[in-house]
């Protein structure tokens, strides 16, 4: 394993450590249990924002808690889901008196874990309320399975209702546009590489240089099929065109067209490949209207690349581009 | 012959050591089909439990057991955490005020772990989980206790039955948990969850029963 840490064990607490320092005036980091605040948390008569998840796929979470986003993002051990007790905290520490929602992405530890916490925190009189991020379509089977996962959409969920929490909706509407944003959001990833959980020390999977995962987990769960590798333009188009099918997304239809990167793909790539989906979104009728490309949903040091399509109405669109302000994510102020 | 509050505290401390061995088996275990954390996960929840134990040494075995079920839930994460949390939450209600068990007061708290296992994670047995090692364990239990059996003779029945349920899950197609995902390439890998479980049975067995 070659990896810029300490030690296995560390690697959580001194990334905390790094994002405290860094980002002082967007956030304040408590430890045991751990979760990010956004600085001026609770925000009186907003409805406040929890998300979390495991460790791993920065900047998600913790790198979205500010101005117009998260009140809080809840870190797990990597890959692992953080505990009730930190999600329970964190909710206590942003509520603002206008209820908590919970943006969870659809895995089997997440959704427990969240739940628990819901329950705790019902018990102490705060109004809660849990969405369900579930916008894999990798996944084809989900009456056998955990279900789809949830992936790229849970970006654009936390920023558009973030926005919605901004303008002073109730949380039973900006739980509605989070559900819509589910609704809507639809995505599909892929691996070049493997990565490895700095206390496993070893690759997840081994994956060998001619081949490659089409339809991975952002955990390095397998995905529909491994087979030799292609060019971007053909990997491309495995990925996207189940992705315009599954809604389906329609001719007219305007779109968000977000190319995010597994960890290790660099910018170069993330456009040779937004390159060939926007002009197969165009072929298909759609409207790319607005997209997003960088790293934003990781897994550690993989190499590898999601495509998430959103389709736009005229809310989701004036959310998206409301100001924000957060370390991984900043627009508009 | 009865489990004593002494002999509960022993089971997990001894629990705790034998996950810490077993820890790179789990995480090697996990890595096939799932996310390789249970091991780690594991030992971590099992740490945090044994910094607590000098405070409940002398309570109650439902005490005991569900302040272990706090401490996995607020420090375990993953799946586990919640699992594993209520599967000692709920053996803890069933134990409130007791000093000591009687093979029918450990079936009654194993019955119910095992029952609150399967209500929050909603797995059923063959979904290749912690399910197919606990449920025939406990009707292991019953059957020895319905029969009028030693309690010794049930607790062995209870980890073999245990270790039957973990190697059937090698060729199950999982259908819970991140190792769904995998679906037929799940099978011909052991489940994790289920070999933590046996093994927490097996140690059972093992610090309970005096040959």
């Amino acid at each position: 394993m070659k990896k810029l840490i300490n030690h296995p064990e560390d690697v959580v607490r001194e990334e905390l450590e790094g994002v405290a320092l860094a980002h002082s005036v967007l956030v304040k980091v408590h430890f045991d249990p751990n979760y990010i605040a956004r600085i001026q948390a609770p925000v009186k008569n907003k409805v406040a924002l929890v998300s979390g998840g495991g460790s791993g796929h920065e900047p998600m979470h913790g790198g979205f808690v500010g101005y117009g986003m998260l009140d809080a993002a809840c870190p797990g051990a990597v890959f692992t889901s953080p505990t009730p007790a930190q999600m329970l905290a964190a909710t206590k520490a942003v509520d603002g008196g206008k209820g908590v929602l919970y943006i969870v992405k659809n895995y089997t530890g997440d959704v427990m874990n969240f739940e628990m916490a819901a329950e705790l925190a019902r018990m102490e009189g705060i109004q809660v309320e849990s969405v369900v991020i579930d916008d894999d379509v990798a996944v084809q089977n989900s009456l056998y399975t955990a279900g789809r996962r949830g992936v790229g959409s849970t970006v654009l969920a936390e920023k558009i209702c973030g926005a919605a929490a901004e303008e002073g909706h109730l949380l039973s509407e900006v739980a509605d546009i989070c559900r819509r944003v589910n609704h809507f959001g639809r995505s599909m990833g892929m691996a070049l590489t493997s990565c490895t959980v700095p206390h496993a020390g070893k690759p997840t999977f081994n994956l060998p240089e001619d081949e490659m995962e089409i339809g991975i987990g952002i955990h390095g769960e397998p995905g529909r099929r491994r087979m030799e590798l292609k060019p971007a333009d053909e990997i491309v188009e495995m990925l996207i065109e189940p992705v315009i099918r599954d809604l389906p997304y329609k001719s007219g239809d305007e779109i968000l067209l977000f190319v995010n990167s597994m960890g290790g793909t660099p910018l170069i790539e993330l456009y040779i490949a937004y390159r060939q989906a926007h002009q197969i979104a165009i072929k298909h009728g759609l409207k790319v209207i607005r997209n997003l490309i960088g790293s934003y949903i990781t897994s550690l040091e993989m190499a590898g690349v999601s495509i998430t399509l959103l389709k736009l109405d005229e809310d989701l669109k004036r959310l998206w581009d409301a100001p924000v302000h957060t370390p991984g994510m900043r627009w508009g102020m | 012959m009865a489990i004593s509050r002494d002999e509960v505290l022993v089971w997990i401390k001894t629990c705790a050591a034998v996950l810490a061995e077993n820890c790179a088996y789990l995480v090697e275990l996990d890595a096939a089909i799932g996310d390789a954390d249970h091991g780690a996960n594991m030992d971590r929840g099992f740490r945090a439990v044994m910094d607590k134990m000098s405070g409940i040494a002398d309570q109650d075995i439902g005490t005991i057991l569900k302040t272990v079920g706090m401490t996995l839930v607020s420090t375990v994460g993953g799946a586990g955490g919640p699992l594993y949390g209520t599967f000692f939450l709920q053996a803890g209600m069933k134990t409130v005020g007791k000093m000591e068990m009687n093979l029918d007061e450990w079936t009654a708290a194993l019955g119910a772990a095992v029952d609150g296992v399967i209500a929050r994670g909603k797995a059923e047995p063959g979904d290749k989980t912690m399910v197919d090692a606990l449920s025939p364990a406990v009707n292991a239990l019953r059957q020895a206790s319905l029969a009028n059996g030693t309690l010794a003779q049930a607790l062995k029945d209870s980890a073999q039955a245990a270790k039957i349920g973990m190697e059937a899950t090698i060729p199950m197609v999982a259908r819970k948990g991140r190792a769904s995902y995998l679906g037929e390439r799940s099978a011909g890998h052991q489940d994790p969850g289920a070999t933590s479980s046996y093994l927490l049975l097996k140690t059972a067995a093992e610090v309970w029963v005096k040959d």
